[in-house]
């Protein structure tokens, strides 16, 4: 499954107050979570957001809250990828777990600009910058969380195996 | 090559003589927990895979905590549907107002955790109970949803920093200036997917109130989790407060860690924590006039009685300052009554603060003291990022229960010893 996308770039350490407040967790549905999603930071991101666009980050994204609304409000924003230098380790579970596609690539991260054409294949471990024409490597996940993503989530996994 | 606390209980609990960094393993739960925010979420994942009943009525914990007493209507929905999912499968530890308290505060004083557990909680800040030498984490709705059906979680054994605690604290300084003290030093992704091993002579001069809010924060740091060394204020803690067996375990001498820092807890200051990362550390003498408009005293981090002891020794006799607010929030109803007992409550009022019922409230914005556009607070919460407490353009100053009630006090931030000197 491939991945193909326009960039919306933002830095290090975007927290998961930012991309959804807690004011906004007295609900949990979807779409009423995407409408939020990253109001704090960038007030445009909900009026600019193309289904199919790739959200890029720096170091530790996704950190603070526990909160599983931060990956289903960007899921639900249409973004279809996430790539960041680095991510925070309960957002990485929580976004894999609700089949939310992330990668971990720091060297495509310094890169990639605003408005980059990426694609991200993540079976090959590879990303291709259309923009620039660069290719990177990135680490394939391990086995037993392949399975998690094929079965299409943790839910999924588990009826799966019953 | 030995194995850390944290490896050796995840080894345990999964079945294996012996496991390594990295390796994935599925292990067996002790406690899963949720509260208003993420356990509604949980509950409809749950629903999802068929299954008709928790595997354990027991092992779950049900706290709402974080918008109650319900703050509207979609509050009150979201409780509504844990309380009638715990009815249904009969779990056992569903809080109801007026017995629920935050819930990092409420479950290790009623015992539910203890050492050598394995603790999922959907809250990041599930990782406080490694101050009882429990391995102890946060995860999300998904994964609490899969641990109520199947009693166990997969996880990463994490690689491990030691943090060796020598010396003692000076007068004012408390686990929150060791811990704020520390994520300044490493940063807040500095111990990222590893886990934080406490131990060290300095240890004997924590209390668990202390330990409770040193591995609480651990999260701040980008941990796995926390985790104390099991000593005999351990011992006496668990003694008094839990009825479950327990086990102990103890670092292998060649354990490995990746890194291992020597930190001499006599010489950390009261330290604060500026917007708009809990890294941002500097010791509060350092900072100069910074005016507040607001103080909370209170959350998972810092709402047990010694906190409230430490900000009513400072209160007592002397008057909040004009320009600002200050909230005391008791974390649960048993520290409530301990406050009344020893007569904190009249220190409180009579100094003009507001005293609230247990609630995680102002800490995530939620309710209880929001911030409005410029307004500046000093909170002994665990984050301070972009709007976390209200407006986007507020601020939170991270600080011990001590520089919390000197700066309310002081209508600024300073140190204790400014105003008890």
């Amino acid at each position: 499954m491939n991945y193909i996308g326009d960039v919306i770039k933002y830095g290090d350490n975007v927290d998961t107050d930012v991309i959804i407040p807690a004011r906004y967790l007295n609900t949990s549905d979807h779409a009423e979570l995407a409408k939020h999603c990253m109001e704090d930071l960038d007030k445009t991101f909900v009026s600019r957001v193309k289904k199919g666009d790739i959200m890029v980050g720096g170091f530790n994204f996704g950190c603070g809250s526990s909160r599983e609304h931060a990956p289903i409000a960007i899921k639900a924003s249409g973004i279809s990828c996430v790539v960041a230098k680095s991510f925070a380790r309960i957002f990485y579970r929580n976004a894999i777990n609700i089949g939310l596609p992330i990668v971990e690539c720091p060297e495509c991260v310094d890169e990639t600009n605003e408005g980059d054409r990426l694609e991200i294949d993540l079976e090959k471990g590879e990303i291709i910058n259309h923009t620039s024409g660069k290719k990177y490597k990135t680490n394939a996940f391990p086995d037993f969380i392949q399975e998690i993503i094929r079965a299409g989530g943790l839910i999924q996994y588990i009826r799966n195996r019953k | 090559m030995g194995m850390t606390m944290t490896q050796k209980i995840l080894a345990k609990s999964s079945g294996n003589k012996y496991v390594t960094p990295g390796m994935l393993i599925s292990a067996k739960v002790d406690m899963v927990l949720g509260n208003d925010i993420t356990a509604p979420v949980a509950i409809k994942e749950f629903e999802k895979t068929g299954a008709e009943k928790v595997f354990d009525t027991e092992k779950i914990a049900l706290v709402p905590d974080h918008f109650t007493p319900n703050k509207d209507i979609k509050s009150a929905e979201q409780v509504k549907l844990m309380r009638e999912f715990s009815r249904k499968m009969g779990i056992k530890h569903f809080f109801e107002i007026g017995q629920m308290g935050v819930e990092h505060a409420l479950l290790p004083e009623l015992g539910l955790v203890t050492a050598g557990d394995v603790v999922i909680g959907a809250d990041s800040h599930t990782c406080t109970y490694g101050a009882l030498g429990a391995f102890s984490t946060g995860v999300g709705s998904t994964d609490m949803a899969a641990a109520m059906v199947t009693g166990e979680v997969w996880l990463k054994v994490p690689e491990a920093i030691k943090f060796n605690l020598i010396g003692k604290p000076g007068e004012w300084v408390c686990g929150k200036d060791i811990i704020l003290h520390i994520i300044g030093m490493i940063g807040v992704d500095g111990a990222l997917y590893k886990s934080m091993e406490f131990t060290g002579e300095g240890l004997e001069f924590l209390t668990m109130d202390d330990r409770f809010t040193i591995a609480n924060m651990a999260i701040e740091a980008g941990a796995k989790n926390g985790i104390f060394e099991v000593d005999d204020e351990t011992l006496k803690y668990i003694a008094e407060h839990s009825s479950k067996p327990y086990e102990v375990f103890t670092a292998d001498s060649d354990a490995d860690y990746v890194q291992e820092y020597t930190i001499d807890i006599g010489k950390i200051k009261p330290t604060v924590a500026l917007p708009h990362l809990p890294e941002n550390t500097k010791p509060v003498d350092e900072l100069g006039d910074i005016h507040i408009d607001q103080v909370v005293i209170g959350s998972c981090t810092n709402g047990r009685i010694e906190d409230m002891r430490a900000a009513a020794k400072i209160l007592a006799g002397r008057k909040v300052h004009k320009n600002v607010r200050c909230i005391i929030i008791p974390a649960t109803q048993n520290v409530w009554k301990q406050c009344l007992k020893e007569g904190l409550f009249d220190i409180f009022i009579d100094a003009g603060c507001a005293v609230s019922t247990p609630t995680c409230g102002p800490c995530l914005g939620g309710h209880m003291g929001i911030l409005a556009e410029g307004e500046r607070a000093v909170s002994t919460t665990n984050r301070n990022f972009v709007g976390r407490m209200g407006h986007v353009k507020s601020e939170v100053y991270l600080a011990s229960p001590a520089v919390a009630a000197a700066s309310a006090i002081a209508g600024k931030i300073v140190s204790p010893a400014a105003i008890m000197d």
